[in-house]
């Protein structure tokens, strides 16, 4: 048990602190790439023998960014532009900046205009990603990409070296798919922080590296017998939901994440990269097969029958709906997610966050009393 | 043209009103007639429906107009009540509002059996036109024209864009039952070229001082360059127009009533429900607006398919920062700005989030104030007259001192 918090411990660690990872990156003579919401080819970055790092913001105070964005952008962006601009990020070679919304498309024009010494690449996916002229518009993106990356590195991207990566980031994604599975089971092992962490931590970590050391905590997992759970078990969805505060109140509630739908979480990890020969194709077929993303057109609105799918294969009781405060494609998402969690008899509530945010009060009352739902 | 003729015309601007209106008549008719009519983009290659004779409407000119009309806060609050957050796009809040509704006094448009969503204007669009598709169960067509970094657009887009919109004609065919035409493809090109440069050239007499327009007119006529501009009608209103400004320009006339002392740029979607309360403090400083980014907004100029798709992919809000800067900077430049108004414009992300880095560069280049006011196209919740009458009042002041330093 002790083997197993200790190796809980280091994930919580990396996830806490990820400056610390970046630092020991830099100093053994890596250069690592930043790697913004939503999506990014992480896989190119590792075969042009950089190390992705993913950076989603923080809980910080934003001063220097509202120079650039008005009030009303999600903390996301203002936040991640704020250590850009403030030199918390000076040791990234690059970051790469997907336009998949439009707060997105700002975030990486305000970057290019403020943070003149990191560069900034565009990830530009088709909407209509799933035709053919989407695919092949995808993958010569991706070639660009992978040019800009070689150069930055000094070592070019091959095609072997890119098919190594994308089946080590499947190995990768398959382990997390199933210490998702795993963390289910257990939620008298795993609380909900520590689901967390274990997940966010994979984004400043080698890849094979963060697979091998979650394979041995799904091992002493099991270990383990599966003890009834005398809690609510949860479905949470949204695009992040790693707030220690928030999490903290979750565990107080005895709520147990039973699956995710969070884009920084299981979004990253439910789709492998398809096999094809042409790795780029392959790549953006793994966008193509994509479903249920708010930032990914969605037209029959497949992300509300996944939501309740997985809940109900779960066994989750209710939903958590975590609003990013000023995250538009999550608002129009949220009323036809409703309907649809309220016709399967599922309870929802509805809970906004912001990085920026001080005091979790509300969230506290909105979820004890969803607790009370649930009994 | 005698001069007798010229009276007796009716003015440009009563025809545009009524091109506006007739077009959703249009739809009316085409719905009574048991015809399919879809809700449009107003960014979408408007080519695609007028070519197969297909009528559509326009939500966001519907929602602006609710909102001039007063209906704003109602069919916002009616989309919250939905369940829509207030921080979403007060256009998308009062069409989901209205799809659910059916109705609304200010402007009843057919309800939809298909949309036609092009995201060169932003990606709530997408998700907008998601919803009413999955609530009202309707086929949605999407024309994605991916936002670029480069100043200008390549050839890999122009293909994907291409593919998208041939693609386009053909599920629009099988929707409503109508033909494509070659013949009228090539027709309806020519008269929406014909309107684009009209658009433009009315657009081009702001240069003047003083500017035979009141620049706010523009942003009327705009709702013609949305909805019709690939209808003959469409072409000669707005040659009509450019001739009145001609003629104006002569006579030493404008719609623009009083001494025009100063001259800016209105940066950003008009706050609709505010029309009188954000031109009159203008007019009381003399101030008269002589430059929008709206007239290369839907002056889409092509000599032929790829540069179509390139043009369609140059709307102000599908550009990067360089070229969302140089668009403001040119025009100001180039019709005399003193000074510049910007809308912060809460329900709009995609336009307010680079405007502090195009307002810096737009007072750098050309050396002018600027102030910004906050507002909002359609929910009237959000503007505050006492703020923006301090800013102009505050904007007047610089640029009169300016004036009197320059002398």
């Amino acid at each position: 048990m002790s083997s197993l918090n200790e190796k809980l411990a280091v994930l919580e660690s990396v996830a806490a602190k990820p400056a610390q990872q970046l630092e020991a990156f830099v100093a053994q003579g890596k250069k690592v790439i930043g790697c913004l919401p939503v999506y990014c080819p992480e896989e190119i970055v590792q075969a042009a023998g950089m190390v992705p790092f993913a950076i989603w913001g923080a809980e910080m105070e934003i001063s220097s960014a509202k120079q650039y964005f008005p009030p009303f952008f999600c903390s996301i962006a203002q936040t991640s532009l704020e250590m850009g601009l403030s030199g918390r990020l000076d040791k990234l070679s690059a970051v790469l900046i997907p336009v998949l919304c439009d707060t997105l498309k700002c975030l990486g024009q305000n970057w290019k205009a403020g943070v003149k010494n990191i560069p900034f690449i565009p990830v530009i996916h088709p909407q209509n990603r799933k035709i053919e002229a989407g695919v092949v518009f995808l993958s010569k993106q991706y070639q660009k990409i992978a040019a800009e990356l070689g150069k930055i590195s000094g070592q070019e991207v091959t095609e072997a070296a890119l098919q190594k990566a994308i089946e080590d980031f499947n190995k990768h994604r398959a382990v997390m798919r199933e210490f998702s599975e795993i963390a289910a089971q257990y939620p008298d092992l795993i609380s909900p922080l520590q689901r967390n962490a274990v997940i966010k931590s994979g984004g400043f970590m080698d890849k094979n590296e963060h697979a091998k050391l979650v394979s041995e905590i799904i091992a002493e997992c099991k270990k383990q017998p599966v003890k009834p759970w005398s809690g609510h078990k949860v479905l949470v969805t949204g695009i992040i939901a790693d707030s220690p505060a928030l999490l903290k109140i979750l565990a107080d509630n005895k709520f147990a994440i039973v699956a995710d739908e969070v884009a920084q979480e299981s979004r990253q990890f439910r789709t492998d990269v398809p096999h094809d020969a042409d790795p780029y194709r392959a790549l953006a077929l793994q966008i193509a097969n994509m479903e249920g993303c708010s930032v990914l057109y969605d037209p029959e609105k497949k992300r509300a029958s996944l939501i309740v799918d997985l809940a109900k294969k779960h066994g989750a009781k209710g939903v958590i709906y975590v609003q990013t405060k000023f995250c538009d494609p999550e608002e129009f998402d949220y009323p036809v997610i409703k309907k649809a969690a309220d016709k399967a008899g599922l309870p929802l509530v509805n809970i906004e966050v912001d990085q920026q945010m001080r005091s979790y009060e509300q969230a506290r009352t909105a979820l004890q009393t969803f607790a009370d739902v649930l009994a | 043209m005698t001069e007798q003729n010229q009276a007796e015309r009716v003015p440009a601007k009563i025809l545009l009103r009524e091109i506006a209106a007739n077009a959703y008549q249009k739809a009316w008719d085409a719905k009574n007639r048991g015809e399919k009519v879809g809700w449009c983009a107003s960014n979408f290659p408007q080519e695609i429906a007028e070519t197969l004779g297909v009528a559509v409407v326009y939500p966001e000119n519907q929602a602006a107009a609710i909102a001039a009309k007063g209906g704003g806060l109602r069919m916002c609050e009616h989309a919250e009540g939905m369940g829509y957050s207030n921080d979403m796009c007060a256009y998308s809040r009062i069409s989901l509002a209205y799809a659910d509704t059916t109705v609304a006094e200010e402007m009843d448009m057919p309800q939809p059996d298909f949309l036609l969503c092009c995201n060169n204007i932003c990606n709530c669009m997408i998700k907008w036109y998601e919803n009413i598709a999955h609530d009202l169960n309707i086929p949605m067509i999407l024309i994605d024209i991916p936002y670029k970094n480069d100043y200008e657009t390549d050839d890999d887009t122009v293909e994907y864009v291409k593919v998208q919109f041939d693609q386009a004609f053909k599920d629009l065919e099988k929707i409503t039952g109508k033909k494509f035409s070659e013949e009228r493809f090539k027709e309806v090109c020519a008269v929406s070229q014909r309107s684009a440069k009209a658009w433009l050239k009315a657009a081009e007499y702001c240069q003047y001082e003083p500017s035979p327009l009141n620049g706010f007119d523009l942003f009327n006529h705009m709702a013609v360059a949305v909805c019709a501009r690939g209808t003959i009608e469409a072409a000669e209103a707005f040659e009509q127009l450019a001739e009145e400004f001609e003629q104006a320009v002569k006579d030493g006339t404008s719609t623009y009533k009083g001494e025009q002392k100063f001259r800016i740029l209105f940066e950003g979607i008009a706050c609709w429900p505010y029309l009188r309360a954000t031109s009159t403090p203008l007019k009381e400083n003399g101030i008269n607006v002589v430059a929008t980014v709206y007239a290369t907004a839907f002056g889409v100029i092509y000599n032929n398919t790829a540069e179509m798709m390139r043009a369609y992919s140059y709307v102000p809000n599908c550009v990067s920062v360089e070229r969302a800067a140089d668009m403001r900077i040119d025009v100001g430049r180039q019709n005399k700005i003193d000074g510049a108004v910007i809308h912060t414009n809460r329900s709009c992300k995609l336009w307010s989030g680079i405007m502090p880095e195009v307002e810096r560069r737009l007072r750098d280049e050309l050396k002018i104030p600027t102030v910004t006011f906050d507002g909002d196209q359609a929910d009237p919740r959000v503007f505050s007259e006492a703020q923006y009458n301090t800013r102009i009042q505050a904007l007047a002041e610089v640029m009169a001192a300016n004036k009197e330093a320059a002398k």
